[in-house]
């Protein structure tokens, strides 16, 4: 066996620690920290479950080992807003019903905010398509999904 | 994940070249660096590395740099950076092409063009384009740096010129004239997020009637990506008559050794690589007419 370590991470702007394994992966550090709504799906970069911003980025968590993330800054999906303050992709899953069984959700929300941070703020349908192309969805079929990341763009755009 | 290795995420170059030094009969180190490829064997098991070394926290080798020469990569460049450059696109359209279809948005912003190199995987999406942009890739062991072309870097089925000392640093291509052209083409079940069915890279140049530096790459139908000289042959120095263009596509196909495998069969696939290839150099060719047109 070998040894753990202790990794510092900020997840959702607080402080955390984790001691991990170097066969750890990010998935399973913050699920033993308790961020729960980071889900596991396949464990294979193809569902999109797992999706985390990473420094700003969309990454499956999944797929990284928490060692090589050392220092990282993390947001899941319960740290772009609260439900007394929701983000604009919260509230528009919310009103648009675009999310049915809610295991892929926390995933399709963070590629949307990834996309609107570092590809495009005003998002033409093939922009959310190709952006949304590693979250899998077996309930919606993606229609209310996509109504709603258009809803928050407008939203957002509107709020500058 | 129950797999069991150690692991190395050197500060700076000299430790990470280091680390891979340490390779030897107690089991391969390997090198790590979207591991969007990695962690996916080491789970299945089809790699047993000793230790991984990481280039996740080694300064200077994410970015693209464009001279008036070349185009580089560095060797943590990911596969979003090459859709976020504001030139790449127009000076390599087949390469943003290739990277737009490439896997989905997570693994895109995880994933590296050396990394993509170094699977090895014939279905590689970056690897076409590559091709046929003549790129090269630059090795660095602790002893030495090599740069060699890539076409020569795969020797068969995910069996490369890399020692397990070395890792990739740099990927590179010469910077395409006005006159020429690139595109790649990708058929698969589905538009997003799928294992390449083939993919169709083509590039050349005209200089008065006559095609020149014609360089077509076939991706997922055989071994290893492959260039199709005998089709760069046909249309060499040649004008790009609808006739050379249906004979290169021919002896593109005639190039191939696909298989069959749960996403098409091997004769839909060759079907599909002269189909391809016939309409991305007739594309090919009416761009630069209209090019040369408005010059």
């Amino acid at each position: 066996m070998k040894d753990a370590k202790i990794i510092r991470l900020t997840v959702n702007g607080r402080e955390r620690e984790v001691g991990a394994l170097p066969n750890e992966t990010l998935l399973e550090s913050l699920r033993g920290l308790g961020y729960f709504e980071v889900k596991s799906g396949c464990e294979k970069g193809d569902c999109g479950a797992c999706a985390v911003l990473l420094d700003g980025e969309a990454v499956d968590s999944c797929l990284l080992l928490t060692w090589t993330v050392e220092g990282a800054s993390i947001t899941t999906v319960s740290g772009l807003g609260s439900v007394d303050e929701p983000h604009p992709l919260h509230k528009a899953f919310i009103d648009r019903g675009a999310a049915q069984c809610g295991y892929c959700t926390p995933g399709l929300i963070i590629a949307a905010k990834s996309m609107f941070d570092n590809d495009t703020r005003e998002p033409s349908e093939d922009d959310m398509r190709l952006a949304l192309s590693g979250n899998l969805c077996r309930c919606t079929g993606y229609t209310k999904v996509f109504d709603a990341i258009d809803e928050a763009a407008r939203i957002m755009r509107e709020r500058g | 994940m129950y797999a069991e290795f150690d692991l190395h995420v050197p500060a700076d170059m000299d430790a990470a070249l280091a680390a891979l030094a340490e390779n030897g009969a107690r089991g391969p180190i390997m090198p790590i660096a979207g591991g969007t490829n990695m962690i996916v064997d080491l789970r299945a098991r089809s790699v047993s590395p000793r230790a991984l070394v990481s280039i996740a926290k080694v300064p200077g080798m994410r970015g693209i740099e464009i001279d008036d020469a070349r185009v580089r990569m560095g060797g943590r460049t990911t596969v979003s950076d090459l859709l976020r450059h504001p030139e790449l696109g127009q000076i390599a359209p087949s390469l943003v092409e290739s990277a737009r279809l490439f896997a989905g948005q997570m693994v895109r912003n995880t994933a590296t063009v050396a990394g993509n190199i170094c699977s090895g995987s014939p279905a590689a999406d970056l690897v076409p384009p590559l091709l046929a942009l003549d790129a090269e890739v630059t090795l660095a062991s602790r002893s030495a740096s090599r740069s060699l072309a890539l076409a020569d870097f795969f020797q068969g089925y995910k069996q490369m010129q890399r020692r397990p000392d070395e890792l990739m640093i740099e990927v590179s291509f010469p910077r395409p004239s006005a006159n020429a052209t690139n595109s790649f083409y990708k058929l698969a079940r589905r538009k997003g997020d799928a294992i390449t069915v083939v993919g169709v890279a083509v590039a050349m140049r005209v200089e008065g009637d006559a095609c020149h530096d014609v360089r077509i790459a076939l991706g997922s139908v055989a071994p290893v990506v492959l260039r199709a000289s005998g089709a760069e042959a046909t249309l060499e120095g040649q004008p790009a008559s609808a006739e050379r263009i249906e004979a290169a596509a021919r002896a593109a196909m005639e190039a191939v050794s696909p298989i069959d495998d749960i996403r098409a069969s091997a004769d839909y696939r060759s079907h599909c690589v002269h189909v391809l290839t016939r309409r991305l150099l007739t594309e090919a060719r009416a761009q630069l007419a209209r090019e040369g047109a408005g010059a």
